[in-house]
């Protein structure tokens, strides 16, 4: 088996152990309209060996392989080339699996097609993420907001899935054929989780192929949910006026995070290499942050090891104080709380300091 | 051609489910994790935690409970007078 090369092209390189299974599709993927160069790969060594190689745009890998398994082609993929879009493609169809890989920042997880209807949407995927890049278009669209963006898609009449990401959190919102069908926040569905999108001020977005057979949850228009969600903020914000405006005149960013509910202390590192400290409501900082970034450290490459994505979060509970450690790319943040908070207050109010403090 | 999916013979090994105890100096003393845990994986995952501990106690922020959370796995830890309790959870994505 050889390789299609040619430039300008992208370049798949597509993993298995399984020879029969990488012939069958080195012609398959060979067949897609941008006419990718595919370059195959039977073992997780030889994968790693060719991405060390040349650059590739897309990793398309087994999880059961001998020796060296699909999760750990991930975690050193992902590690050595963030930009790398990767994408399973397997036999298992456990959740477990599933969360893993999604969890090390896989693009797709996709079982390995099981028919021909199967076949084409895998192939559709597979092209519609190699065109992201080839047409790619006009990226960091800072001066729109996430209104605009969903008015634009709406109008033009596509179908879309939009991925937005604001600091820890993520959702999607599904638009088919200009229509507005779903959304999906953390643990919320449909209206509530648009709603709760919306409500982010700053992320990123990327845009996805659309989701055909995805069932239609939200069955208002998408100009009267905008209207009432702008209406909504609007009303928000002159009833929170007051408190935004000391928000914002805080001394200093950090003082803004201990309006949250509950926080006794905040403590923050900037990244390395200077690592500047920063503390609000602590008697002794530099014990404090010494012990936050040697347990962040340990923690985070427990997960490396362990193969389970990276490290969200680390709460301390005790009768006095409990104490939430995360890191972000602003640095690492540890927080102090009341002990009369319950764990999953600590969890979810770090969570949205962690999103404050990002943007 | 074999366009569609063939049964995987090897099998990928899951993340555990269970507890372990560890005694002051990292040893093991009792678990429920299944015997294709290794043990060496326990005691690293224990020093980490114990680790933990001890640092809140030097950093005057003594902790009783350390839950540590990544998108597949929560780890759960309990204090135990200079050892551990340790519970480990895999995490699924939420369903559709």
């Amino acid at each position: 088996m050889g390789s299609t090369v040619a430039t300008e092209r992208s370049k798949i390189l597509l993993v298995d152990d399984d020879q029969d299974f990488l012939e069958v599709y080195w012609e398959v993927l060979k067949t897609l309209p941008s006419g990718p160069a595919i370059h195959t790969a039977s073992t997780g060594a030889r994968a790693l060996a060719l991405l060390e190689s040349e650059p590739f745009d897309l990793l398309i890998v087994d999880l059961n392989m001998p020796k060296m398994d699909g999760l750990q082609v991930i975690a050193i993929a992902r590690r050595k080339y963030p930009q790398l879009k990767i994408v399973v493609w397997t036999c298992i169809a456990d959740e477990q699996f599933r969360a893993r890989a999604y969890g090390m920042g896989v693009e797709q997880y996709w079982q390995k097609p099981g028919s021909d209807q199967e076949r084409q949407h895998l192939l559709d995927s597979v092209e519609s993420m190699l065109q992201r890049d080839v047409k790619g278009g006009f990226r960091g669209v800072q001066s729109k907001s996430l209104v605009d963006l969903i008015q634009l898609e709406c109008l033009s009449q596509n179908s879309t899935t939009l991925k937005i990401s604001n600091g820890p959190y993520s959702g999607k919102i599904w638009i088919q054929s200009g229509e507005l069908i779903d959304a999906e926040a953390e643990d919320q569905k449909g209206e509530s989780a648009f709603r709760k999108i919306l409500g982010w001020k700053t992320g990123s977005f990327e845009m996805m192929s659309g989701d055909e057979e995805r069932p239609r949850a939200i069955f208002s228009s998408y100009q009267a949910l905008l209207l009432e969600i702008a209406q909504e903020m609007d009303e928000g914000a002159a009833a929170h006026g007051d408190g935004l405006r000391m928000s914002l005149d805080a001394p200093s960013p950090l003082m803004g995070l201990t309006r949250f509910n509950g926080v006794q202390f905040v403590l923050s590192v900037g990244p390395e290499p200077r690592c500047e400290m920063k503390s609000w409501g602590l008697e002794t900082p530099d014990h404090v942050s010494e012990w936050a970034h040697q347990s962040l450290k340990a923690f985070a490459s427990l997960g490396d090891k362990l193969q389970v994505g990276q490290l969200q979060q680390i709460t301390g509970m005790s009768p006095v104080n409990h104490v939430a450690l995360a890191e972000c790319r602003k640095g690492e943040l540890c927080v102090g709380f009341r002990s009369t908070l319950r764990s999953d207050e600590v969890r979810e109010t770090m969570r949205n300091i962690l999103a404050k403090w990002s943007t | 051609m074999r366009f569609f999916k063939r049964r995987n013979t090897a099998k990928l090994p899951k993340l555990p489910s269970g507890a372990f105890a560890l005694d002051r100096d990292g040893k093991v003393v009792v678990s429920t994790l299944p015997q294709s845990f290794p043990e060496a994986q326990m005691r690293d995952i224990g020093e980490r935690v114990l680790a933990f501990f001890r640092g809140a106690q030097l950093a005057q922020m003594p902790q009783q409970e350390l839950n540590v959370y990544y998108p597949s796995l929560k780890l759960t830890a309990r204090s135990l007078r200079g050892g551990a309790l340790i519970f480990l959870s895999p995490q699924t994505l939420p369903k559709n």
